[in-house]
């Protein structure tokens, strides 16, 4: 039981994880119709940015809460800055293009960013610094759920409350849901959509950067191909929930991240990424409108 | 030639970029040493170099406003690029294919069978190329996954060698013949899939054979790999390694203009003709009549037999494989041959495999940016050039009101 419990928290920690990249897969694709490969790169931009400042920070002192503080705001930043350059550089040429097309510059620039930062920083595999610490409170859970485990599904949970609530109720929120029903009818009614576009990609790299900084934390260590993985891996989060739908990208998250979680702790550990691969190839061919999507006809 | 609002932009694009890379480029830590290195000089080259291109973007856009209006003014006539000409009249594409076929039949006898190696390497490319071209460029699949079919023929002739001690001539149909199984077996499940979930299936089902060949060791013998495979026989005499290499260069040609050949028969082909015109429009396809599924799926299984085929080819020149030679920059490598060539094109796949796979050989000091090259050729190419180096020539016919002449 104790084992079920701790696979359970593990899984729930992943499925977060899995669920804050897949927001921007969903967020972009619900826009623009573009599956944005690059994103998983722009997670791992994200964590080895908070990585770099962690890491500075601590060798010249400051104290832990600022550090994370720091870092995590420095990862949000960058990535959203990543991310509204992409989507300038590799999309917006390419939007009235076939949709081949902005997928390969999209493949294009996720191989690109990849090999930036393998040349930019180091091609090993770096020891990131612990950012959470062990609380004291958490002592007679702990071998069950660490603390580092709780906060991360706090964090996710608090910003994708936020989302929410951006989504339903702020301007921008409303113009991205007029966007993605109809991007002609938005603009006709006098909404940016090229500011729209931009503010999507910049909170969905944004949401990626914090959970790559959390995750990478936790697991202690980063190298410049965790995005890709990663990436994948969210990318069948979305699917999985349906690809365009908010709530859906959070529900396959952590439909995913247990079922990651079971198989490799009940079955074996040696096929984790297979499971996931599997998943997704079952899920597109027996439900490709995912569990909350709408089934789309296709329209002459 | 620019105003000084242009010059102001391209200077907020390098102000820019020099933010964007300040935290990757300029710091480097090492957690272990605790010590931060700051490398102000990167900054220093990277406003610059984006100034530069930034700068070069507006001369293309300008280039081009220059050439419409001198068009729309009649000044200027549209002329057929010189690489077009030729591919059209028989006459000089004839001669050039000869030149080109001599130039490579003597090439191993002027050069080191050093160079001879990489050329097999390159003429494998081309191969791959080819096969991926009928896939993507003719019916407008997006395959990640290719890479899992060339790992299908190398794993089974290594296999078959290695238990059963079958010689590599028996192996590359056999080869071939499973590759383009697994071909069918991957497509019929997901090929009612749209275009851009198919690319992610395709590249899912590619890790997953790849995952498969590094976990079951009973099998693939794990990531330690499959060695001792033997070089392709020829009549039973014992060939020395640079005979061998000779051997394997002169096969590689024979198979390449086989492949030149079987493309170009197929491109004419009724089957040929329903892959382009599927890619271009499924639903006006099916209203035709074509069988949307079937079409794909032969797309799919010939894509696939080429790939397995090189997969053997590639066993038998390295004499060891292992998983690590099937991961998906292997797939983007192919794709991106393809897209530089020009999607369709069997030509400019050759020019594009010669290019990228000879450049980076050639250029050694150069070797570390090779994949990041890659990845800016396929971005740049879909902006400025989504049609290849040597664009695919579309078939049209042309009614002159004067003559009705009809004009291929």
């Amino acid at each position: 039981m104790e084992y079920f419990i701790e696979l359970f928290f593990s899984g729930l920690t992943r499925g977060s994880i899995y669920a804050l990249i897949a927001l921007g897969y969903t967020m972009v694709y619900g826009i623009i119709g573009l599956i944005n490969f690059a994103h998983g790169e722009i997670y791992m931009i994200g964590a080895f940015t908070s990585f770099v400042v962690a890491t500075v920070l601590s060798i010249y002192g400051f104290p832990l809460l600022s550090i994370v503080l720091l870092a995590g705001l420095a990862a949000a930043v960058w990535s959203a800055s990543y991310g509204y350059t992409i989507e300038k550089i590799a999309y917006q040429p390419l939007r009235q293009a076939p949709r081949l097309s902005a997928l390969i510059s999209a493949i294009g620039m996720s191989i690109f960013l990849q090999n930036y930062v393998l040349l930019a920083q180091s091609s090993d595999f770096q020891p990131f610094p612990e950012l959470i610490p062990d609380f004291d409170f958490m002592e007679p859970y702990a071998h069950v759920v660490g603390s580092a485990e709780i906060v991360i599904l706090l964090v996710t949970a608090l910003m994708m409350v936020g989302l929410t609530l951006l989504i339903k109720f702020s301007r921008i929120g409303k113009a991205m849901r007029a966007t993605s029903q109809d991007r002609t009818m938005a603009m006709l009614v006098g909404i940016d959509v090229n500011r729209v576009i931009s503010m999507t990609f910049i909170i969905g790299s944004a949401l990626a950067a914090v959970g790559g900084m959390l995750i990478a934390s936790h697991i202690g260590q980063i190298n410049f191909f965790i995005g890709f993985i990663a990436g994948i891996k969210a990318f069948t989060a979305a699917v999985l929930g349906g690809i365009g739908s908010i709530p859906g990208a959070v529900l396959g998250g952590f439909v995913l991240g247990l079922t990651e979680s079971f198989a490799t702790g009940y079955v074996s550990s040696d096929y984790e990424d297979v499971f996931a691969f599997s998943l997704l190839v079952l899920i597109l061919i027996f439900k490709p409108a995912g569990l909350l999507g709408r089934e789309e006809a296709q329209k002459v | 030639m620019f105003s000084l609002q242009q010059l102001k932009k391209s200077l907020l694009v390098s102000l820019w970029f020099a933010f964007l890379t300040f935290p990757l480029l300029v710091i480097r830590v090492d957690p272990i040493e605790r010590t931060v290195q700051w490398r102000w000089e990167n900054m220093a080259l990277v406003a610059i170099g984006s100034f530069l291109v930034s700068l070069l973007v507006r001369l293309f856009y300008l280039h081009q406003e220059h050439r419409r209006t001198r068009k729309a003014a009649g000044k200027l006539v549209d002329r057929e690029p010189l690489i077009q000409v030729i591919l059209r009249e028989p006459k000089y594409l004839y001669t050039l294919s000869g030149v080109m076929l001599i130039c490579a039949l003597i090439f191993p006898h002027l050069f080191s069978t050093y160079q001879t190696n990489i050329m097999i390497t390159a003429l494998m490319y081309v191969m791959l190329g080819l096969g991926l071209n009928i896939v993507v460029g003719l019916a407008g699949l997006l395959d990640l996954g290719y890479v899992a079919f060339y790992a299908v023929g190398a794993y089974s002739y290594a296999l078959l060698n290695y238990h059963f001690d079958i010689g590599f001539w028996l192996a590359l149909p056999i080869g071939a013949l499973l590759a383009a199984l697994f071909g069918v077996l991957l497509g019929f499940p997901v090929l009612r899939l749209r275009g851009d979930y198919l690319a992610i299936v395709t590249l899912g089902f590619g890790e997953i054979i790849r995952l498969i060949l590094e976990n079951w060791n009973e099998f693939s013998q794990g990531p330690s790999g499959i060695s001792n495979i033997s070089r392709p026989g020829l009549f039973g005499i014992e060939l020395s390694l640079d005979g061998a290499i000779l051997y394997l260069y002169y096969l590689m040609i024979a198979l390449v203009i086989f492949t030149i050949f079987v493309v170009n028969r197929l491109q004419d082909s009724r089957i040929g003709r329903a892959w382009v015109a599927l890619r271009e429009d499924e639903i006006a396809c099916q209203a035709m009549g074509i069988d949307k599924r079937k079409t794909k799926l032969t797309a799919f299984a010939l894509g696939a037999t080429w790939a397995g085929m090189v997969g053997v080819i590639f066993a038998a020149k390295t004499t060891f494989i292992n998983p690590a030679s099937f991961t998906f920059l292997e797939s983007a490598i192919i794709l991106c041959i393809v897209v530089l060539g020009g999607m369709g094109s069997i030509f400019g796949v050759i020019v594009g495999a010669l290019i990228l796979i000879l450049l980076p050989e050639y250029l050694r000091a150069l070797s570390d940016y090779r994949m990041l090259a890659f990845g800016a050729v396929l971005v740049t190419m879909m902006i400025f050039r989504p049609q290849g180096v040597v664009a695919n020539i579309r078939r049209s016919y042309q009614f002159k009101s004067q003559s009705q002449g009809v004009r291929r």
